[in-house]
C-alpha cells in the first residue's frame, strides 16, 4: 500500500496555543487530527465533499474546511478551533450572540459556522445582511433557516464595534 | 391568574447553548471508549441483485483488520427489521429487511458487508479489497411502473410490489356531491422525493460487558426507548440489558426516527467480538441508506360550485415506500395524510384511497410534516386552481371555504378543538399587504416583470397523538409521554423525561414550565433525557408533540408534587392543608403572609422526614404519564410573495409572512426558530430539493454537490408572527409548533410561482420549480415568445 499515504509523518503546529506533537498517516485529514488524535470534538463532520463547513477552523488566521487539508499541511502552522475561541472563560462576541439570538437549534453546524464568521468579521466589521450571507454560504445548516444566524453575525459585529475592535479569539 | 408569568412566554436563551457554542456538546462521533473498533459498511453497485458470491479473503489479510461478516454471519443471529405501525385494514404485508442482505440486495442503500478495523480509514480500504458476485436483476424505480403487470418483483411476501391499500371515505359520496358542484378539477400532482440531510449523519457505538449481560448502545436516535425496546427485540436481548443512550443529536426532522441496520449490526459485533464498535454514517450512504419523504403521485379531483366553494376532494395516491417498509411509514401516507384533505375547510366530503409501493430505493419514512405537507399541498393547490378557473382572487376562495367557528368536526371525523381560521387568514393579509402587492403585481407585469403572491392556508393534526387512537390505527404503541420530576433536598430539580429534544430546546423550555410552576429560578432546573437508564420509558421528539404532550407531561408531574410539597408546608407552619397558598416559590397560612415557608425548606423536610404528616412519604418526587385526549391542532395562514426572473426564470422570495397558531408558547424565541427553519425546508421543496434516480436505481443525487439543500444566500428573511389561542384540552394549552413552517411553506411558494405566471396561461408545474422547470413549462406550452411579448 505504499503511496497510499500510509507512512507516518511528524506534524507539529499550535493548536489554540498549545504546542502539539504527533506521528500520523499522511493521509490523516485534519479534521481527525484535531478530533481523534487532539481530542477537541468541537469540530464536526458533516459531509465528504467539502459542501457543508461544519469542520471549519482557523488555520493562519484564515477559515479553512478541515476535512480539506491534511494534517501534514497543517505543519508549522496556528490552528484555533471552537473550543479555544471564548478568552479565559468569557465567551467571544460570536459565541454571545449566538446564543443570544438563537443562532443554533441541534449545534451541529456551528462551531463551523462561528469560524467561519470569526474570519470575516475580521476581514469585514460592518458587514450588510447581504454581505453576511455570501460569507456563511459554505456552511449549510438545515434547522435554523440561516434567519438568526445571519442576526447573530450582525449582532456579533455590532458587539466588536462597540468595543471598537474585533475580538481575538483564544489564549 | 392574575399573577405575572415570570418564565412562560418569555424569550429565555437556551440552557443547552453554553455546550454547543463552545464545542463541548457530545455526539455520537465524539465518544471514544477505550479499545473501541470501528465498522464500515459495504453497500452494492446494483439497486437490484442476488448475490451470487462473497469473497472476504484479500479483505480480512489487510494488516488492522479485524473480521469481515456477511449476511450470513448474521442471518440467524438477529432478526429482520420489520415496521413498527402495521396498519389495520390495509392488508399491510410482511415485508422484512435483514440488517445485512444475504440472497438479493433491493437498494443501493443495503449492506452485503460489514468490516471491522482497528481504525476507519483502515476499514475503507478494506471495503475495497471484498469481491462480490452479483446477477443483476430487473430494476423499478417508479410507482406507477412498479404496480403495472409484469414489473420487476421486490419481495415475495408482497405480489405486484403493492405493500398495503388504505382506503378512507369521510362525509358525503364524492360521486354525489359533484353532481351539485359547477367545475369538477382533475390533476395529477408530484409530491417529490426529499432527502432529510440533517447535518450529522446518523451513527452508533455500541459496547457489551459480558459479565453483566448489558449492553450499552450510543445511537443517533430521536426516541431511544422506542430504539431500546425494537433493538432488544431483534437482537434477542433482554429489554432491561440494554441501554440506549442518544447523547447531543444533530438534527433528525424524522430521518432519526427509525431503527436502522447499522445500529443493530454494531450492537451484535459489539457482543461477539468483546470490544466498543463504532460506526459513523458517511454522508453519501446519509443519502442512500437513511430513510427519505414524500415521494407521491396524487390523482386530485376537486368539486367546487361557482362561488369558490368546495364540495369534495378525491385522491388516488401512490405512495413510494422505496425497498423496505421502514418503522413508521405505513401511517405517513395514511393517517397523517387521508385524515388531513379536508384542512382547515367546510369540505363535505373526502375520498382517497392510498397505495404503498415497494421500489428499489431508499425507504421512504417520516420527513418533517410526515403525510400532512402532501395533503396541504394537494389542498392549496386546488384553492389556488378552483380561484383560477372561476375568474376569483385565491384569498376569496379561501374565504367562502375557512370553517368559521371551532369546536368543528371536521369531515374525516377529527375534531378541531379551537381556532380562529377565518380572524389568522385575514391577519395574514393584512400583515403581508396581500392587496397592496396585487396592485404592485398588475403594475409591475406592465413593465415586464413576473411577480407573484402565494397563499398557504393550514391546519394539522400533531401532538401525537391519543393512545387509543394510535393503537385503532395499528401503531406499535401508545402515544403518550412520560416525566419524572426529581426534588433534590437542597430544593434544586432534575427532570427525566421521555421526550428527546435534538435542536428544539427544550432543556429550556421544559425547565421554564418548571421554574414558572414551583416558583424557582430556572436555574435550579435540569433537564435530564436520551438515556434510557435514567428516564421513564417515553416514546420521544417528533410529530410536533414534545411540547403538548412531553410539556404536558412535565406540568402534570409538577402538579403532583406541589400536592405532596403542600402537605409537607402545612405540617410544617402547622396549618390546614386546605389553608395553605402557594406563590413565587412560598407556602403560607392564608391571611397571614408572614407564616410561610420557601419550596426548598419543603424540599429539605421532605428528606429530614422528622415533620412529616403520618400519610406521607418521605422524598420528594412524582411521574407523571400524559396521554392527550385529542391531538392537537395548529394552524395559520402563511403568504409569500415571489419574483421570477423572465429571462433566467430564477424565483427569488421577495417577501415571507407566517402567521401561526400554536396555541400557548411557551418561549417565543425558540418557537420562531422552529418556524424560521420549518419554512425554509418547506421553501427547499417548492425550489430546490429533489431526489433523482436513473433507471437502474442509482441514485444521483447522492450528495450536497447533487442535492441541493439551501444556503444562506438561498432562502429569504422569514417574518414570523403568533395567535394564540389555547387547546382547550390540553393542560399548558399548547399544541406544537414544530411542522407549521414546513407544512405551510411548501404551496405558499408554489403558489406564488404560479400566480406570477398566471398571466402567461400556465396552470401548474411540479416541484421543485427550479428555472429550468419553470423555462421548460413555458417554452413546452410555446409561451416564452409571449412573455418575451410581455406576456399580454
Amino acid at each position: 500500500m505504499e503511496g497510499e499515504g500510509l507512512e507516518v509523518v511528524e506534524v507539529s503546529m499550535k493548536v489554540n496555543g498549545k504546542p502539539v506533537k504527533a506521528k500520523v498517516p499522511a493521509r490523516m485529514l485534519l479534521v481527525h487530527f484535531l478530533r481523534d488524535v487532539l481530542g477537541l470534538t468541537g469540530t464536526h463532520v458533516g459531509c465528504d465533499t467539502s459542501n457543508c463547513g461544519a469542520c471549519t477552523v482557523i488555520m493562519n488566521g484564515k477559515a479553512v474546511k478541515s476535512c480539506t487539508v491534511f494534517a501534514f499541511m497543517a505543519d508549522g502552522a496556528e490552528i484555533l478551533t471552537i473550543e479555544g475561541l471564548a478568552q479565559n472563560g468569557k465567551l467571544h462576541p460570536i459565541q454571545e450572540a449566538f446564543w443570544e439570538n438563537h443562532g443554533l437549534q441541534c449545534g451541529f453546524c456551528t462551531p463551523g459556522m462561528i469560524m467561519t464568521l470569526y474570519d470575516f468579521l475580521n476581514r469585514n466589521p460592518e458587514p450588510t445582511e447581504e454581505e453576511v450571507r455570501r460569507a456563511i454560504e459554505g456552511n449549510l445548516c438545515r434547522c435554523t433557516g440561516y434567519v438568526n444566524i445571519v442576526r447573530s453575525a450582525l449582532a456579533a459585529a455590532e458587539k466588536m464595534r462597540a468595543v471598537g475592535r474585533w475580538v481575538k479569539g483564544g489564549a | 391568574m392574575a399573577r405575572e408569568r415570570r418564565y412562560i412566554g418569555k424569550r429565555i436563551k437556551r440552557k443547552e447553548d453554553p455546550r454547543l457554542i463552545t464545542g463541548k456538546g457530545l455526539y455520537v462521533d465524539d465518544i471514544h471508549l477505550p479499545g473501541m473498533v470501528y465498522a464500515a459498511f459495504l453497500r452494492p453497485p446494483y439497486a437490484h441483485a442476488r448475490i451470487k458470491s462473497i469473497d472476504t479473503s484479500k479483505a480480512e489479510k489487510i494488516p488492522g483488520v479485524i473480521g469481515v461478516f456477511t449476511g450470513e454471519y448474521f442471518k440467524d443471529k438477529v432478526a429482520p427489521l420489520t415496521t413498527a405501525w402495521a396498519l389495520t385494514n390495509a392488508d399491510l404485508k410482511p415485508v422484512k429487511w435483514p440488517v445485512v442482505a444475504y440472497d438479493k440486495v433491493r437498494f443501493t442503500g443495503d449492506i452485503v458487508a460489514v468490516v471491522v478495523a482497528e481504525d476507519p480509514y483502515t476499514a475503507y480500504d478494506a471495503l475495497e479489497a471484498i469481491e462480490v458476485e452479483y446477477e443483476p436483476l430487473p430494476v423499478v424505480v417508479d410507482v406507477e411502473e412498479a404496480v403495472k403487470p409484469g414489473a420487476p418483483q421486490l419481495h415475495d411476501e408482497a405480489p405486484g410490489n403493492i405493500a398495503f391499500k388504505w382506503t378512507f371515505r369521510g362525509g358525503r359520496d364524492f360521486d354525489e356531491v359533484a353532481k351539485e358542484a359547477d367545475i369538477i378539477v382533475k390533476k395529477r400532482f408530484i409530491n417529490q422525493r426529499l432527502i432529510p440531510s440533517a447535518m450529522e449523519t446518523r451513527a452508533a457505538v455500541a459496547s457489551y460487558n459480558p459479565a453483566t449481560g448489558e449492553l450499552t448502545v450510543w445511537v443517533t436516535s430521536q426516541n431511544p426507548h422506542v430504539h431500546r425496546l425494537i433493538m432488544a427485540s431483534v437482537l434477542g436481548i433482554p429489554e432491561h440489558k440494554l441501554r440506549v443512550i442518544a447523547p447531543d443529536v444533530g438534527g433528525g426532522f424524522g430521518s432519526k426516527i427509525p431503527v436502522y441496520p447499522g445500529e443493530v449490526i454494531v450492537a451484535r459485533l459489539a457482543m461477539d467480538l468483546g470490544r466498543p464498535v463504532k460506526w459513523v454514517e458517511t454522508r453519501r450512504e446519509n443519502f442512500l441508506g437513511t430513510i427519505h419523504g414524500r415521494d407521491h403521485v396524487d390523482y386530485v379531483e376537486v368539486a367546487a360550485k361557482k362561488n369558490g366553494e368546495v364540495l369534495g376532494v378525491r385522491v388516488r395516491t401512490l405512495a413510494n415506500l422505496g425497498a423496505y417498509i421502514s418503522t413508521a411509514a405505513p401511517g405517513v401516507p395514511t393517517i397523517l395524510f387521508g385524515l388531513m384533505l379536508s384542512g382547515p375547510y367546510k369540505i363535505k366530503s373526502v375520498d382517497v384511497e392510498v397505495k404503498g409501493v415497494l421500489t428499489n430505493t431508499t425507504p421512504v419514512d417520516a420527513y418533517r410534516g410526515a403525510g400532512r405537507p402532501e395533503a396541504t399541498y394537494i389542498l392549496e393547490r386546488m384553492m389556488d386552481i378552483v380561484a383560477r378557473r372561476l375568474g376569483m382572487d385565491p384569498a376569496d376562495v379561501r374565504r367562502v371555504n375557512l370553517i368559521e367557528k371551532a369546536p368543528y368536526t371536521a369531515v374525516t371525523g377529527l375534531t378541531y378543538d379551537s381556532g380562529r381560521y377565518l380572524e389568522v387568514f385575514e391577519k395574514a393579509l393584512k400583515i403581508a399587504e396581500y392587496y397592496k402587492w396585487r396592485e404592485v403585481q398588475s403594475e409591475e407585469r406592465r413593465k415586464g416583470r413576473l411577480i407573484g403572491i402565494g397563499i398557504s392556508s393550514y391546519i394539522e393534526m400533531c401532538g401525537l397523538a391519543p393512545s387509543r387512537i394510535a393503537r385503532a390505527t395499528g401503531f406499535g404503541l401508545g402515544l403518550w409521554e412520560s416525566v419524572l420530576v426529581r426534588v433534590h433536598p437542597t430544593g434544586k430539580v432534575s427532570v427525566y423525561t421521555g421526550s428527546h429534544p435534538h435542536g428544539q430546546g427544550e432543556e429550556t423550555s421544559f425547565a421554564q414550565i418548571v421554574a414558572e410552576e414551583l416558583g424557582i429560578p430556572i436555574e435550579d432546573v435540569e433537564i435530564v433525557h436520551g438515556d434510557t437508564a435514567q428516564t421513564p420509558f417515553g416514546m420521544g421528539t417528533y410529530g410536533s408533540r414534545t411540547t403538548p404532550v412531553g410539556g404536558a407531561a412535565v406540568y402534570r408531574a409538577v402538579a403532583k408534587i406541589k400536592e405532596k410539597a403542600r402537605k409537607i408546608a402545612a405540617a410544617l407552619l402547622e396549618a390546614r392543608e386546605e389553608d395553605i397558598e402557594f406563590s413565587e416559590g412560598k407556602f403560607y397560612v392564608k391571611g397571614h403572609p408572614e407564616k410561610s415557608v420557601t419550596f426548598q425548606d419543603v424540599a429539605l423536610a421532605a428528606y429530614t422526614a422528622d415533620k412529616l404528616p403520618p400519610d406521607v412519604e418521605p422524598g420528594l418526587e412524582a411521574i407523571a404519564f400524559y396521554d392527550p385526549e385529542n391531538f392537537t391542532f395548529p394552524y395559520g395562514t402563511h403568504i409569500a410573495v415571489v419574483e421570477v426572473d423572465p429571462e433566467t426564470f430564477k424565483v427569488k422570495i421577495l417577501r415571507y409572512v407566517a402567521v401561526d397558531d400554536a396555541g400557548v408558547i411557551i418561549n417565543p424565541l425558540l418557537a420562531e426558530g422552529q418556524v424560521h427553519g420549518g419554512v425554509v425546508q418547506g421553501i427547499a421543496q417548492a425550489l430546490y430539493e429533489y431526489a433523482v434516480y436513473d433507471e437502474n436505481g442509482n441514485l444521483l443525487t447522492a450528495g450536497f454537490n447533487d442535492y441541493m439543500i439551501p444556503t444562506a444566500l438561498d432562502v429569504p428573511n422569514i417574518e414570523s408572527y403568533f395567535e394564540e389561542t389555547p387547546a382547550p384540552h390540553n393542560p399548558l394549552g399548547a399544541k406544537g409548533i414544530g411542522e407549521t413552517g414546513t407544512i405551510a411553506a411548501t404551496p405558499a411558494v408554489v403558489n406564488a410561482v404560479l400566480d406570477a405566471l398566471a398571466h402567461l396561461g400556465i396552470e401548474h408545474i411540479d416541484m421543485p420549480l427550479t428555472p429550468y422547470r419553470i423555462w421548460k413549462a413555458l417554452k413546452e406550452a410555446g409561451l416564452l415568445e409571449k412573455l418575451k411579448a410581455g406576456g399580454e
